[in-house]
C-alpha cells in the first residue's frame, strides 16, 4: 500500500554530484536503513523522498503514486529530524498535535489521537511540559510522538539517535524497531552506525559517494558483501582487507591462485574468522591488544600492512609477540583491485 | 562554621568588588543625574540678581498650566504610537523578506541597512530636500502628476507627520537587522518540521516564528519607545519644533528650555516627567510581555 520507489535518481548542486543513479524499493511494512559515512547521499535520500528537495533527474512512488513534484504534505509522510526539531516554546501536547491543527483536524480527534500516541510512549504525565524540561530520550518520544498522531504509514527518520548515549540509544533503537511492528509502518530510517543498522533493518541500503553499493539484508551484507566497501563498513571490527604478497600467495597456495606474484585481487578477512595456528598461515606482529571481556581484539602488523583479530575470551597474546595467523576458505573473500567488486570465485583461478 | 562564614564573607566581598567599576559608572552617568535632577527641579531658576531658591512644587503646578507642555507630550504620544508600531512591522516584514532565498539578497540587505548607517545629520537634511517646496524630490513626483507645491514641513497639519515617515525610514533597517540576527539563529530544521507537518506559511509564522522573535520583539520595541521619546537632532536641522510647536518633542522642548531659555529648572522638572514616563512604559512592558515568551 506505501511502498517506496526510487527511480533513476540523481542530484546535483552545481557541480556537486550529491547522488547518482539510485534504484530501490521499499516493500511495504518494513523497515529500510540507509547506510553509510558521513557525506554519502543518505541524508540527501531521505529529504528528497520528504519532498524538502527535489531530485534533478527521476521520479519518486509512495504508495503507487509519483510524488516526485508534491510538495512534503502531499506526500503523506511524517519524519523525525535528527535534533528532534521540537517547537522549543510549545508544550509536549502542543509540539505533538502541531500537525494536526494545521491541518484542521478536528479537536476530539487531536485529543483521542494525542491520548494514544502518549500512552504508547509513555509520556502522558509529560504533556503540559516544555521541551527544554525533558531528557534526551523524552525529547526522542515527543518527536515519534509527532510523527506517529499523523497517523500517515510512511515514517521518515533522519539519524534518530546520534544525539543520545550509548545505552540508551540501544533502548530507543528497541522501541522504534517494535512501534514500527506494532503500527505496521513503513520506515527509512537513515543512520551511519551499522550496528544500529544491523540491528533495526529489515532491509540495508549501503551508500558511497552517492551511489548504492549494495541492497540487501543485515545478512546478505554480512556474508555476502558485494564490494570491499561493504565488507570493511559492516561488522565490528571492520573485515580486514590484504594485498596478497608472495608470502600469503605462499602460505595459502591451496585457496589462492593468481596469474603472478601481485594478483589483481585483494582478501578480505573478517578479524573474527581468523584463527592463531600452530603452524600453517602467515606470522604477524602483534601491536596491541584491547580485551574487551567476550572478545579480545588484537591488532597485529603483518609487513606494511595492519591486521586485526578478534578472539574469544582472554587471548595470551602481548606486544610484541609473533604469531602465527589462519583462516579458513570459506571465510575468504576476493575483492577486485580496481572496481572493489567480489569476485565469485576463489578457489580457482578467478582471472583464467 | 567559622571558615564558612569567613568563605562566604570574603566571597560577598569579592563580588562586589568585583562589580564595582561598573556600579560606580552606571550611578555617575545614570543614577546621579537623575537624582540631581529631581532636586533641581525644585528649586527656583538661578539668574543673575536672583539666587536660586527652594520652591517645592511649583515647577510641577507650572507645568500642569504649561499649555505648549500639552501640546509637546501630545505630540510625542502621536510620534511614538506611530513610529514604534509601524517601524517594528516594517523591520520584521524587511527581515523575513530577506531572510529567505531572493536574488540579490545581499543588495537589498545593504539597501535596508543604509539609512542605519547614515549621521543623523545627513539623513535629517536628505529629508529636507525631500520635503522642499517646489523642486524637493515629493513636490516634483507631485508635479509630474498635476499636483500643486507643498510646503510640507511648514504646515502645521503636516510637519509632525514628515518626521514621523522619516524617523520610521531610518529606524527600520536598525531593527531588521535584530530580527534578521534572531531568524538566523532559528535552525531550519524547525522550518523542515514544519513543512512536513503540513502548515502553511502564516500559521507557521504565527505559530512558531512570531513567538520565537518576542524575546527579539520586546526589545527592539522597548528600544524604539525610548527612540521616540528622545529625538533631538533632526529637529534641530528640520523643522525646530516649529511651526507653533506642531513637530515639537518632549526632549526638544526639554533642550529649548534648558539651552534657548536657560531656565535650567524647568527643564529639570520636565526630564523627571520624560524619566518617569519611560520608567512607567518600560515596566508594563517587561512585566506584561515578560511572561509570555520564551527564552531558550
Amino acid at each position: 500500500m506505501s511502498s517506496i520507489i526510487l527511480k533513476n535518481i540523481s542530484k546535483r548542486w552545481g557541480s556537486t554530484q550529491a547522488l547518482s543513479d539510485i534504484n530501490f524499493q521499499c516493500e511495504d511494512g518494513t523497515l529500510l536503513v540507509l547506510l553509510g559515512p558521513s557525506g554519502c547521499g543518505k541524508s540527501t535520500t531521505l529529504r528528497l523522498i520528504a519532498g524538502l528537495e527535489t531530485p534533478t533527474s527521476g521520479t519518486i512512488e509512495i504508495g503507487g503514486k509519483d510524488v516526485s513534484n508534491l510538495p512534503p504534505v502531499k506526500r503523506n509522510i511524517s519524519m523525525v529530524f535528527q535534533n528532534y526539531a521540537l517547537f522549543p516554546h510549545l508544550s509536549v501536547a502542543e509540539n505533538i498535535v502541531f500537525g494536526l491543527k494545521a491541518r484542521n483536524i478536528p479537536k476530539q480527534e487531536q485529543k483521542k489521537r494525542l491520548k494514544d500516541a502518549a500512552a504508547l510512549l509513555g509520556l502522558s504525565t509529560l504533556l503540559e511540559r516544555k521541551p527544554a524540561q525533558l531528557s534526551g530520550g523524552q525529547r526522542q518520544r515527543v518527536a515519534l510522538g509527532r510523527s506517529i498522531v499523523a497517523q500517515v504509514s510512511v515514517c521518515l527518520m533522519d539519524e534518530p539517535l546520534s544525539n543520545l548515549d550509548a545505552k540508551l540509544r540501544q533502548e530507543m533503537r528497541q522501541e522504534i524497531r517494535s512501534l514500527q511492528q506494532r503500527l505496521k509502518m513503513t520506515m527509512v530510517y537513515v543512520t551511519h552506525d551499522q550496528v544500529e543498522a544491523m540491528t533495526i533493518a529489515d532491509k540495508i541500503i549501503l551508500m558511497n559517494s552517492g551511489r548504492i553499493e549494495q541492497h540487501g539484508t543485515p545478512e546478505e551484507l554480512y556474508n555476502q558483501p558485494a564490494t570491499d566497501f561493504t565488507g570493511s563498513f559492516i561488522g565490528n571490527p571492520p573485515m580486514n582487507i590484504l594485498i596478497p604478497d608472495e608470502t600469503i600467495l605462499k602460505a595459502f597456495s591451496s585457496m589462492l591462485s593468481g596469474p603472478d606474484s601481485s594478483p589483481p585481487y585483494r582478501i578480505g578477512i573478517r578479524p573474527e574468522n581468523l584463527t592463531i595456528s600452530g603452524e600453517s598461515g602467515i606470522t604477524v606482529q602483534v601491536v596491541a591488544t584491547e580485551y574487551l571481556g567476550a572478545d579480545t581484539l588484537i591488532a597485529c602488523r603483518f609487513g606494511r600492512q595492519d591486521i586485526t583479530v578478534a578472539l574469544k575470551g582472554k587471548s595470551a597474546a602481548r606486544a610484541g609477540d609473533s604469531i602465527r595467523i589462519s583462516w579458513k576458505p570459506e571465510h575468504m573473500y576476493l575483492f577486485h583491485t580496481d572496481t572493489g567488486k567480489r569476485l565469485l570465485e576463489t578457489k580457482k583461478d578467478p582471472f583464467p | 562554621m567559622k571558615q564558612i562564614f569567613k568563605l562566604t564573607y570574603w566571597n560577598h566581598v569579592n563580588g562586589w568588588l568585583l562589580v564595582l567599576p561598573a556600579v560606580f559608572m552606571i550611578s555617575l552617568f545614570t543614577h546621579f543625574p537623575i537624582g540631581s535632577s529631581m532636586i533641581h527641579s525644585l528649586f527656583s531658576m538661578e539668574t543673575a540678581t536672583r539666587p536660586s531658591t527652594f520652591i517645592g512644587l511649583e515647577n510641577y503646578a507650572f507645568l500642569m498650566d504649561d499649555d505648549i507642555f500639552w501640546k509637546v507630550l501630545k505630540n510625542n504620544l502621536v510620534y511614538s504610537l506611530c513610529t514604534v508600531p509601524l517601524s517594528i512591522s516594517i523591520a520584521l516584514g524587511m527581515a523575513l523578506l530577506i531572510n529567505g532565498k531572493i536574488k540579490g539578497r545581499s543588495l537589498v540587505r545593504m539597501a535596508f541597512f543604509t539609512p542605519t548607517v547614515l549621521p543623523m545629520i545627513a539623513v535629517a537634511n536628505i529629508w529636507l530636500f525631500f520635503y522642499t517646496p517646489e523642486y524637493g524630490l515629493f513636490d516634483q513626483i507631485f508635479a509630474f502628476f498635476g499636483g500643486g507645491s507643498h510646503n510640507w514641513l511648514g504646515n502645521p497639519d503636516t510637519a509632525l507627520f514628515c518626521l514621523i515617515v522619516m524617523v520610521i525610514w531610518k529606524e527600520s533597517g536598525f531593527f531588521m537587522v535584530f530580527y534578521l540576527a534572531a531568524l538566523q539563529q532559528m535552525s531550519p530544521e524547525l522550518r523542515e518540521a514544519g513543512t512536513v507537518e503540513g502548515s502553511g506559511r502564516w500559521y507557521y509564522f504565527r505559530r512558531v516564528t512570531f513567538p520565537l522573535l518576542m524575546p527579539t520583539t520586546l526589545f527592539v520595541t522597548v528600544n524604539a519607545v525610548v527612540n521616540s521619546f528622545k529625538l533631538v537632532d533632526h529637529l534641530v536641522i528640520m523643522t525646530k519644533g516649529g511651526p507653533d510647536n506642531a513637530s515639537s518633542l518632549l526632549l526638544y522642548y526639554i533642550y529649548e528650555n534648558a539651552f534657548s531659555f536657560w531656565d535650567t529648572s524647568y527643564a529639570a522638572t520636565l526630564t523627571v516627567v520624560l524619566v518617569t514616563i519611560l520608567a512607567i512604559i518600560t515596566i508594563i512592558q517587561f512585566a506584561v510581555v515578560e511572561k509570555r515568551i520564551h527564552y531558550q
